[in-house]
């Protein structure tokens, strides 16, 4: 019954605010709403007893994410409302309301697939984080380290494409040599 | 022996190859002169060799390699001398050899004499390929490609301009070979439906074993098979009503009418009847080969009277070679197969060393052609004059020279045969032949000097070159004397053919009959164009008025009945479905191209350079995909 | 009883949402956050299916597309903001670079 009423609420108020974030004109609402429908997905993970996915989303998503974000908006001057030019409205509204019947369709008809077996099995009486720690520094140990190395990677491209004059080497000095080639010369 | 046969097949195509890769583009390269001849002479020596081995062991039979080998198709690239082919074979080095020596002298000045001797070298390889091959498949390769050579030959000159038919009934050289290819397809169609049909009822296309095998056809299929081949023979040599072709070829240099138009390519008509005697000697084709012979008579008339009056000295040659090939096929319709061979190989040697005294004349001349115009010649030119009279007493069929005893024969066969009427035509045709080739040897060399009117500096051929027909002159006279041994040679694998007790009896008196119509032909021509100095060239008006010299002059209007009725029609309808392949088949390509242009102009909009769009549209396409994805986990 | 249907079909429905907003969207910081929508909605039927069938691959999934979606936020601000030092806007339509 809990799970019933939790659930709904959760739904209809991300879906609420994720409207919000995506037919707003103002940047400032739109990202305060991401964020809140972010911690009301978080929600969901709870719900469904991935607790340390929820708080994972928590702090990834609303604390790190929305951070850089209201940095990202800080920097652009969002105060102001954005004009968007909207070619036609009806085509948008109709492939998206289109691509939701579709869903619905699919996900409303019944799971034929009933006897999968699980290959990472939730096991009863472990915490959560416990459990997930495990598999992940077992089984996902090799994913892990990659996206390790691709957040590195991420953070410094962030760095680098951000930050100022960056981009300008500072171990090696480049001189502009003038073509040997005569011809190449001459074609200057 | 193997290794006999493949020198004397490919040592043409090496130098065919020889002088085609290695000086096509360079100027006239003497080492080709020398190297071609040498090579050809190459194969004439194994092809003598080979014939004292036939002779001896029986026929050598060898397989390349499989050719085609698809599904129950099997034909092999086998090759076979026996008697008939060993005896072509020498025939066409033999005339190549000298050809080839004498184009060394011809073709002097010519500044495509490379590309000549290639051309001339993949003729011989051609014609190898088709009197060697042991299956109609290989046979029909060959004939094609001594097809293609002709038409390259044909059409050497092919720079020289279009004239109207008035001032060169040829036209030009490549109308004439394009005249002669198209003539060839014609008669091909016949030949492959032939060819097609024995695959059909056989199952193999091997010599041996379609002759085992047709005893057991019935009668339709086989008329129909000689009919489809006989067809194919009488394009390749020039019979009624495909003949035309023939006297427009020669326009190519005279080397070439020579070995092709006259010694070799159109008798592989003949040699087709031969090789195929098993079938054309059955009884249910009785009627097509009693055809072949009365149209071999026919056509031995009829060139022979349009031969009478024309004034181009080579035309004249032409002509007489379609007479000839008439009296091979009257022998080989009326089932004297050797005598038909005999005398192809006969006429072989004397109509070369006739067309080649007719270049000699012509070198002279500066390619001057109207016997009107010459005259007198003998002075200048006395070894040519030697040679070409020989030739024309053997052609005319004089003792002891070769065209006696060869001629003589199928006139009695045709008299054996109790075929009165045609013994009668052949004979008188030996009459005419006897006057058109000595008025066209007296116009040319006795008489009044008519050339000095026309400025003209006539000048003897190289010494080499008069060297080199001396064999073909040598042969011209002694190949008669040897009929008692080659009838001997070649009666183990062609049909007997024997004369009747009664006809044996008649024989001299037959032929001092044949001999009397001869002599009063050349007496005729004597009097008429030898005796009779300044007043030999005189055109008599009343005659040339005439309806028959008309009608002669002209080829019967054959030629003109031709673009009358074939060829201007054709070109009507041709224009007409010209319009119709605009409107439907170019009408559906252009439409195929349109609708793709359009589509690419109308969607050329999507690539606007706008992100936002580019969006759009990708979220369409997800959409289609998740749409596509739905459907299929339904359907399954 | 709430089933796994649900969680799908909300996840359906806000992947949905997220997609009009990118088709919608000019502006590219919000395209950035109708990004972010989708990959929210697809978290959540990763960790739904996970559960139903007890199962922990979900979440690990769920997890890496976390991952995944904080590099692109870092890689791509960065980008917006040279774009936006380039060109002075965010707009769709001024940066049109790509023209045919």
């Amino acid at each position: 019954m809990y799970e019933f009423i939790a659930f709904y609420i959760f739904a209809i108020s991300t879906t609420i605010l994720f409207m919000i974030t995506v037919m707003s004109k103002n940047v400032l609402y739109a990202m305060t709403s991401l964020a809140a429908g972010m911690v009301m997905i978080s929600g969901f993970f709870f719900i469904l007893g991935a607790d340390f996915l929820g708080v994972v989303q928590l702090i990834v998503y609303v604390g790190a994410v929305m951070a850089l974000y209201s940095f990202a908006m800080m920097f652009f001057d969002a105060t102001k409302d954005i004009k968007e030019k909207h070619n036609n409205p009806t085509l948008v509204f109709l492939l998206g309301g289109l691509m939701a019947l579709v869903f619905v369709i699919i996900f409303s008809a019944p799971i034929i697939g009933e006897n999968i077996e699980a290959s990472y099995p939730i096991v009863n009486g472990v915490g959560n984080a416990q459990a997930v720690g495990i598999v992940l520094f077992t089984k996902y140990l090799v994913p892990f380290e990659v996206a390790a190395i691709m957040l590195l990677v991420a953070m410094i491209a962030g760095i680098i494409l951000a930050g100022k004059k960056m981009d300008i080497s500072l171990t090696k000095t480049v001189i502009q040599k003038e073509p040997e080639d005569e011809i190449l010369k001459e074609s200057k | 022996m193997e290794s006999l046969v493949y020198i004397a097949l490919f040592a043409p195509f090496v130098g065919s190859l020889f002088a085609g890769l290695f000086f096509a583009r360079s100027p006239k390269n003497i080492i080709v002169g020398i190297v071609n001849p040498a090579l050809i002479g190459l194969s004439l020596l194994a092809s003598i060799i080979l014939a004292f081995y036939v002779a001896e062991h029986g026929a050598v039979h060898v397989t390349m390699m499989d050719w085609i080998s698809a599904g129950s198709l099997h034909i092999p690239f086998g090759f076979i001398v026996d008697k008939v082919s060993v005896t072509m074979m020498i025939v066409v080095t033999t005339v190549s050899t000298v050809v080839h020596v004498y184009s060394n002298g011809y073709m002097d000045h010519d500044k495509s004499f490379n590309r000549f001797f290639s051309y001339l070298s993949a003729f011989v390889f051609s014609m190898m390929i088709l009197v060697m091959s042991d299956n109609f498949a290989g046979l029909f390769i060959g004939w094609e490609g001594v097809g293609v050579c002709s038409w390259l030959l044909i059409g050497f000159w092919y720079h020289k301009k279009d004239v109207t038919p008035d001032i060169n009934p040829a036209i030009s050289p490549s109308y004439a070979a394009n005249e002669a290819f198209i003539m060839n397809r014609i008669a091909d169609l016949g030949m492959l439906v032939g060819i097609f049909l024995i695959y059909w009822n056989v199952g193999s296309l091997q010599y041996d074993v379609v002759f085992k095998a047709l005893p057991h056809l019935t009668d339709g299929i086989l008329v129909a098979i000689a009919i489809g081949l006989f067809i194919g023979a009488m394009g390749k040599s020039a019979q009624f009503p495909l003949h035309t072709w023939l006297t427009d070829a020669m326009e190519g240099p005279t080397p070439v009418s020579a070995l092709i138009h006259a010694a070799t390519m159109v008798t592989a008509g003949v040699f087709l009847v031969i090789r195929a005697n098993p079938l054309f000697g059955m009884e249910a084709v009785q009627g097509v080969s009693y055809f072949i012979a009365a149209l071999g008579t026919f056509v031995a008339f009829y060139a022979a009277s349009m031969a009478l009056v024309n004034r181009d000295l080579k035309r004249i040659i032409a002509y007489s070679t379609l007479s000839q090939l008439g009296y091979m096929f009257a022998a080989a319709g009326l089932g004297a197969y050797w005598i038909a061979l005999f005398h192809l190989a006969a006429h072989a040697f004397f109509k070369a060393l006739l067309f080649l005294g007719a270049g000699n004349v012509m070198h002279a001349m500066d390619d001057e052609l109207d016997l009107f115009k010459m005259g007198g010649l003998k002075k200048a030119m006395r070894g040519t004059y030697i040679y070409m009279g020989v030739a024309s007493l053997a052609l005319a069929g004089l003792p002891p020279l070769a065209g006696y005893f060869s001629k003589d024969a199928i006139i009695e066969t045709a008299f054996n045969e109790g075929t009165l009427v045609l013994w009668g035509m052949l004979v008188f045709t030996a009459g005419l032949t006897a006057f058109y080739s000595f008025r066209q040897v007296f116009l040319t060399f006795e008489g009044e000097e008519r050339y000095k009117l026309f400025g003209f500096h006539p000048h003897e051929m190289y010494k080499y070159v008069l060297i080199a027909m001396s064999p073909l002159a040598i042969l011209a006279v002694v190949a008669g004397w040897f009929q008692g041994s080659f009838h001997e040679f070649i009666i183990t694998l062609l049909p007997e053919y024997e004369m009747s007790h009664h006809t044996h009896h008649l024989a001299g008196k037959l032929g001092l009959i044949v001999l009397a119509f001869a002599i009063t032909g050349i007496v005729i021509a004597y009097f008429k164009y030898a005796r009779r100095g300044e007043k030999a060239f005189k055109q008599d008006e009343k005659v040339e008025n005439g309806f028959i010299y008309k009608l002669l002059i002209n080829q019967y209007y054959v030629p003109d009945f031709y673009v009358e009725f074939i060829v201007k029609p054709y070109k009507a309808i041709s224009e007409k479905f010209w319009a119709i392949d605009k409107a439907v088949v170019d009408g559906t390509v252009d439409m195929i191209a349109k609708v793709i242009y359009t589509t690419g102009d109308k969607t050329r909009t999507i690539q606007n350079g706008n992100l936002s769009s580019y969006l759009n549209w990708m979220g369409a396409g997800t959409l289609l995909l998740i749409l596509a994805a739905a459907v299929v986990a339904v359907m399954s | 009883m709430i089933g796994v249907s649900h969680y799908l079909i909300l996840s359906g429905l806000l992947f949905s949402i997220g997609f009009m907003g990118v088709l919608r969207r000019k502006n590219l910081l919000m395209l950035f956050f109708a990004t972010e929508v989708m990959l929210n909605a697809v978290n959540i039927a990763f960790a739904a299916v996970g559960n139903y069938y007890g199962d922990l691959s979900g979440q690990m999934f769920a997890f890496f597309i976390i991952a995944v979606a904080a590099s692109e936020v870092a890689v791509g601000l960065g980008l917006l903001i040279l774009l936006y030092k380039k060109y002075g806007s965010l707009d769709l339509d001024v940066i049109s670079s790509m023209k045919g």
